[in-house]
């Protein structure tokens, strides 16, 4: 199993998760969230006081999947999320160890 | 040194109220001055003997002056309130609030007390020109029966609705100081510092700026006037007495107080600009009492301050949103506000003098030199004005307030001054030059008087019971630790 965490564009959320549904992807875990890579993050004016924010708000997507699926959801993560300009995120792909269903204590795949 | 200064501005004050009369007389020679409105409906009356009666109060005046004083009460509550309060950080959300509202309750109390009879009586006081007795103190002698004088000749206003009227303009007053220095002051000593400023500093200022007999008992005491209407200064709704005098005092207190831990060094965005976005708009609104209702009749100077006070303001706005788009590329929510409320302080001295024309070019002046102040002179100084109250209030007050001798002038379309010295109140002949040198008298004179009153104050406070919380208070907010509650639980 691969647990598979995606920092994406806000705006592109709706369209992420569509695209996964439609390759079979039960379910995901979204948080709003806050950091920088090379977009360096943007700068407030209030009168005469500026102040440069270097944290941009981000979406993170957590999905759990099967080996099979793995590739397939890193692909079409990466080519719905792309806006093809800095900013648009990242995907990390980690081993997962166990899943288990808490309501059945099914676990493995078939907890997915 | 303050006694041997104002022996300065009286002989100065005395030399120009006779410069006052010779224009008078010039103005008596020429036959071919056009009679004023006032002039028109005037019931001519022998001065001396002159007792206004009932019959001269009209309903229509006073059903707008009372809508005009809750008008104004609303710019101060919830207005000016949110104005701010949007303004600071989330922790000092109800310290803001609260020092506003409980300014209103106060300021309206000491004004019943005393503050009417010291602005606006001349009778058992040492210096009636600058400040008034107290023989009308807890508005004794004032009931249904007593009036109150209009601009024009027997045209009288019930006294309580003068009363009120001019209540809330002593409550809002003393609330804009609050905003330059947001975030770090003692509720209590703030309580404290504003009696004091009301007594000493704004009850003689509006006595000086504001008071005088009426337009049918000058003409037998033409010397019972506030000093600087004395001097002919024009200051059609409080440039002088709400704006700069506000601005003044809270420039003193910023920098008495000092700045707000980690100013300059950490962020302290604005928590909420939808709340100052309310505030600037409930301003706007509640300014067309403020200005309007200066006339005291409901007529067409009401109608012309109103058009002023709605032109001046949306020119101040598109300019400072335009001063933005060049200056930062993007043209903010909070930079339109506050050229609205730039353009509103600006032609509050004017609303009643200027022509809508000259009205727009000196609320869009406001825009351009508050700009430069809240932006520029402010960082380059360093000096810690949380919510640019001098640099609005203070510098919007006074381009305003020297702007009204220009703009007040008959060639510009303006309305000149009132010669109400003459029996039937006529228009004088008007000196642009000399009237804008009158203008930047009074606007000193103002600036002196509540500058060094502001910092007694304030200096006496700081070194008895504190203006300043702890540091550890500073940080946790104002809200939890003088308030004990949170503006916001979720």
């Amino acid at each position: 199993m691969k647990f598979i965490i995606a920092i994406i564009k806000p705006f592109k959320l709706d369209e992420v998760r569509e695209a996964l549904g439609a390759i079979g992807v039960a379910g995901m875990t979204v948080s709003e969230v806050k950091g920088f890579g090379r977009q360096k993050g943007q700068t407030e004016i209030y009168r005469g006081a500026e102040y440069s924010t270097n944290m941009l708000p981000k979406v993170k997507i957590e999905v759990a999947t099967s080996d099979d699926l793995a590739a397939q959801v890193v692909e079409t993560i990466q080519q719905t999320a792309s806006t093809e300009a800095i900013g648009d995120g990242k995907i990390f792909v980690l081993d997962l160890a166990s899943a288990l269903r808490i309501r059945t204590g099914e676990s493995g795949d078939t907890a997915l | 040194m303050i006694r041997k200064l104002l022996c300065g501005a009286g002989a100065f004050g005395a030399s120009l109220f006779a410069a006052t009369a010779a224009w008078a007389q010039e103005a008596t020679a020429a036959a071919t001055e056009a009679a004023t409105e006032a002039a028109a409906t005037a019931v001519a009356a022998a001065p001396a003997a002159f007792t206004p009666t009932a019959e001269m109060v009209n309903k229509g005046d006073v059903a707008w002056m009372m809508v005009a004083t809750a008008f104004v009460l609303m710019m101060s509550v919830p207005a000016l309130a949110l104005f701010y309060g949007g303004l600071v950080r989330t922790k000092n959300m109800l310290s803001v609030l609260m020092q506003v509202l409980t300014i209103v309750c106060v300021a309206a109390l000491v004004w019943f007390a005393w503050g009417y009879s010291m602005a606006f009586t001349s009778t058992g006081s040492p210096f009636p020109k600058l400040f008034g007795g107290f023989d009308k103190a807890f508005l004794a002698g004032v009931d249904v029966t007593t009036l109150a004088a209009t601009f024009s000749n027997g045209v009288y206003l019930p006294e309580l609705v003068f009363v009120m009227f001019q209540m809330t303009f002593a409550c809002i007053t003393p609330a804009l100081i609050v905003g330059a220095f947001a975030e770090r002051v003692k509720f209590t000593p703030l309580i404290l510092f504003v009696v004091g400023w009301l007594t000493l500093a704004y009850f003689p200022v509006a006595h000086m700026v504001w008071y005088w007999a009426g337009p049918d008992f000058l003409p037998a005491a033409p010397d019972d006037t506030g000093l600087l209407w004395g001097w002919g200064a024009l200051d059609f709704a409080g440039g002088t007495v709400v704006h700069i005098n506000a601005g003044i005092a809270g420039l003193i207190g910023c920098l008495v107080i000092g700045p707000r831990l980690g100013y300059r060094s950490e962020p302290m965005p604005p928590h909420s600009l939808v709340m100052t976005m309310i505030g600037a708009s409930l301003l706007w609104i509640g300014w067309f009492g403020f200005n309007a209702g200066s006339a005291l009749e409901s007529n067409a100077f009401a109608a012309l301050a109103f058009i002023n006070t709605f032109v001046a303001t949306a020119a101040a706005g598109v300019v400072w949103a335009i001063i933005e788009q060049i200056v930062h590329k993007k043209p903010s929510l909070l930079g339109a506000a506050s050229g609205v409320v730039a353009g509103l302080v600006a032609i509050t001295p004017a609303a009643g003098f200027a022509h809508p024309g000259t009205a727009i070019i000196l609320g869009a002046l406001a825009s351009v030199v508050c700009f430069f102040f809240v932006t520029t002179v402010k960082n380059k100084l360093g000096y810690d004005d949380s919510l640019d109250v001098f640099g609005i209030h203070a510098v919007g007050g006074i381009v305003g307030a020297i702007g009204t001798g220009v703009v007040a002038d008959p060639a510009l379309g303006g309305q000149g001054w009132i010669d109400y010295t003459a029996p039937v109140a006529k228009a004088g002949v008007y000196d642009m030059a000399g009237q804008v040198m009158t203008q930047i008298w009074a606007v000193g004179t103002t600036v002196v008087w509540t500058g060094v009153v502001s910092a007694a104050l304030f200096l006496i406070l700081k070194y008895t019971v504190g203006l300043r919380p702890s540091a550890d208070v500073e940080t946790s907010g104002l809200d939890i630790t003088e308030h004990g509650e949170r503006a916001y639980n979720y």
